[in-house]
């Protein structure tokens, strides 16, 4: 053939430069509603060596699909099929293009993806036939992975998920022009084998098959779909779920340059809210989803309803910020600082009367620790009362600021969208611990912990009550023995997916008792139900999330539950028989003179 | 007039004919369990707000029941949302949201 170009390629052409023209107008707007500090994090790590993680981050998940492997073999194979699948075959193919001598010397760019209609004949360069297998081992690579997803769309548990996400019609649009691609390049190549031999093991395979004359006639027609296919899908992309394939990458390198969620949406929101790939995998974990069925509140339709503009406020609301589908997002994507963003716009914020605190006088503890119980241990004395025990058999010199009377350190009401007031909170007892002069912050709450480090400025070191008991019996200053007992750990939402902090309070409970594994722990670990999120369920709900937390923990039959968060154990000891204690309790029982 | 230090007190009866339920029908459709309270005052025992100043959660409930809102918005404010209450109430009330809905009836004109 001596003219690369023929009419049937105009439907990709016209949608591959729709694409990008859309995609790169887009991301030009959202970047202009960067705040200026995002901005200049990105200014400063631009050039520097965060590159390399960043494009090794775009490999590992947005093409090998790592993170969701990890969750699910079988989805994971899936998504990387197709991602890594057509990647390759987009590269392999751009190589054998190019490979390929032309008559003119011109390798336009929709010779590659139409290869086999160009080129008639093997062998024009060496190894030619070497990368026609590939390519056909590609396009198959590629088949499994469509195969997969249909049989996903009609039975979504043979792989793995009890609920798949129920899409918009126009998500399923685009779906059903990607899943034509692929089918329609394969009856295209074996067509065209079928008459000039050109194919690979498969489509040459398949082409033989396929009478002559069937393929003299419905071979252009079959080209020209294959092109309307690829450019349907291109045209629909931008408005789809599948701008997250571009958007992904886009945005893992923000991400790695240092760009975080701010208080209000900016355009790094845009971003996230578009690299949602709407996978579902938030669905089924999501602890109102599995325990009561609510199943429009979950963060794929959330970030779907606010992407599109169609966000209702009791969306954002209806969520335990159990954090559960952040650590199951295979984006990871901040979905709990843009539900906290939805939730600061709407509620009436305004200016608390808070004067009664006034009157509230530091104390002076130059040198002391300071011990925050949190309003919650007020209800769990024996929480405050164990660490009383413990500072003074440790020789701590402890102030213990709410012992009588306790201000709430704010989270309860930032969480609710409530920032001036709880700023104002903040600021008193900003100015109590830093007047009062304390050396270190321990709290028992992990609600106040999250919120002392992150949004406090207090310039001493805060830690959980966890991470101080493990410091005190590593360095020796309390000796404990080890009990008899079985106990099972729960790892509070806020100490663990919040904080991060898994470690120290399984190695302080390793050191007196003997730690058994709950069903689901760590990141996994289900919350507790009776939490300060959510709002809009009522104590019937609360208690179901809470007995089906208690049956994950029951998995090895112990004798104890362990947990580091007043609110978690005053939830559990109403649902089960077995005594339920805080560590510092359990440390206070095992301390050995 | 000697004065003694001490006055009779403002008549507290309250007129229900007269009221205007409105905001109250409008938080117990948003928060149902708001009926099942029993005045039994738990919530204001266990209020950490309440540990510092007047504050009364329960009789602010009874005055909204009353609908008698005059200053209770200002009165809302005190409260640190801390859901103390919440852990302890016997009926199982979802406190916080009641808290919250009153502050939003009562601010929206």
């Amino acid at each position: 053939m001596d003219n690369y170009f023929h009419p049937f390629v105009i439907p990709f052409v016209l949608g591959a430069i729709f694409l990008f023209g859309i995609c790169i107008w887009k991301y030009v707007r959202w970047f202009k509603h960067f705040d200026r500090l995002q901005r200049a994090v990105i200014r400063k790590n631009i050039f520097s060596w965060k590159f390399i993680p960043a494009v090794w981050e775009v490999i590992r998940e947005g093409l090998l699909h790592i993170r969701i492997s990890r969750k699910n073999l079988i989805l994971g194979y899936m998504h990387r099929s197709i991602a890594f699948g057509w990647a390759l075959l987009i590269i392999v193919g751009f190589v054998e293009s190019r490979l390929t001598p032309t008559i003119d010397g011109s390798h336009p760019f929709w010779m590659a993806i139409f290869y086999r209609f160009f080129f008639h004949s093997h062998g024009t360069f060496a190894g030619a036939h070497v990368l026609t297998a590939i390519m056909d081992f590609l396009l198959l690579y590629v088949l499994s992975g469509i195969l997969l997803a249909v049989i996903k769309k009609c039975y979504s548990k043979a792989l793995g998920m009890k609920k798949a996400t129920k899409h918009v019609v126009f998500d399923r649009f685009a779906k059903a022009s990607l899943w034509c691609i692929f089918p329609f390049r394969l009856l295209s190549e074996s067509l065209t084998a079928c008459i000039y031999h050109n194919g690979g093991f498969f489509t040459q395979f398949i082409g033989n098959l396929i009478p002559t004359e069937f393929a003299l006639t419905f071979e252009m027609t079959s080209w020209t779909l294959y092109s309307f296919a690829l450019g349907t899908f291109f045209v629909s992309l931008p408005f789809s779920r599948y701008m997250h394939i571009f958007t992904e990458m886009v945005l893992i390198f923000f991400r790695e340059w240092g760009v975080r969620e701010k208080h209000e949406r900016t355009g790094y929101t845009m971003y996230e809210l578009s690299a949602c790939s709407r996978c579902g995998m938030c669905i089924d974990n999501c602890p109102l989803n599995k325990e009561l069925g609510i199943n429009n509140v979950q963060s794929v339709y959330f970030l779907r309803d606010l992407r599109y503009k169609k966000n209702k406020p009791e969306i954002a609301d209806n969520c335990l910020m159990c954090a559960r589908c952040a650590s199951d997002c295979p984006v990871n994507i901040d979905l709990m600082a843009i539900r906290q963003q939805e939730r600061n716009k709407r509620n009436f914020d305004t200016e608390g009367n808070y004067h009664y605190l006034d009157n509230v006088q530091p104390f002076n503890a130059i040198g002391r620790i300071g011990y925050f119980g949190g309003c919650m241990s007020h209800l769990t004395p024996g929480i405050t009362e164990s660490m009383k025990t413990i500072f003074e058999v440790a020789g701590q010199r402890y102030w213990f600021m709410d012992e009588d009377r306790s201000i709430c350190c704010g989270r309860p009401l930032l969480q609710q969208g409530y920032n001036q007031q709880a700023a104002e909170l903040r600021r008193k007892l900003t100015e109590l611990i830093k007047k009062s002069k304390v050396t270190m912050l321990v709290t028992s709450c992990p609600i106040c912990y999250q919120t002392f480090k992150k949004d406090y400025k207090l310039n001493i070191p805060v830690i959980h009550h966890t991470e101080y008991l493990n410091m005190l019996i590593k360095s020796g200053l309390i000796k404990v023995r080890m009990d008899d007992l079985k106990t099972v750990y729960h790892d509070p939402c806020e100490l663990g997916r919040g904080c991060g902090i898994y470690k120290e309070p399984r190695q302080v409970l390793q050191a007196t008792t003997h730690l058994v594994k709950a069903k689901q722990e760590g990141e996994d670990s289900l919350c507790c139900g009776i939490n300060l999120g959510d709002t809009l369920i009522d104590i019937n709900q609360q208690k179901k999330i809470r007995d089906a937390a208690v049956e994950n923990l029951m998995h090895r039959k112990p004798d104890l539950i362990a947990t580091a968060c007043p609110m978690c154990k005053k939830a559990f000891v109403h649902s089960t028989t077995l005594p339920v204690k805080d560590i510092a309790e359990i440390v206070r029982e095992n301390l050995r003179s | 007039m000697i004065n003694f230090g001490y006055s009779i007190a403002p008549t507290r009866v309250v007129n229900l004919d007269n009221c205007d339920f409105d905001k109250l029908q409008q938080l117990e459709r948003i928060v149902p369990s708001f009926k099942r309270c029993i005045n039994c005052g738990a919530c204001t025992a266990t209020c950490s707000a309440q540990q510092f100043t007047h504050f009364n959660i329960r009789k602010i409930k009874s005055l909204f029941q009353e609908a008698q809102y005059e200053k209770l918005a200002k009165e809302l404010d005190k409260c640190m949302l801390c859901g103390k209450c919440t852990l302890v109430c016997p009926r199982g009330l979802n406190l916080r949201p009641i808290i919250m809905n009153m502050r939003k009836i009562l601010n929206t004109k």
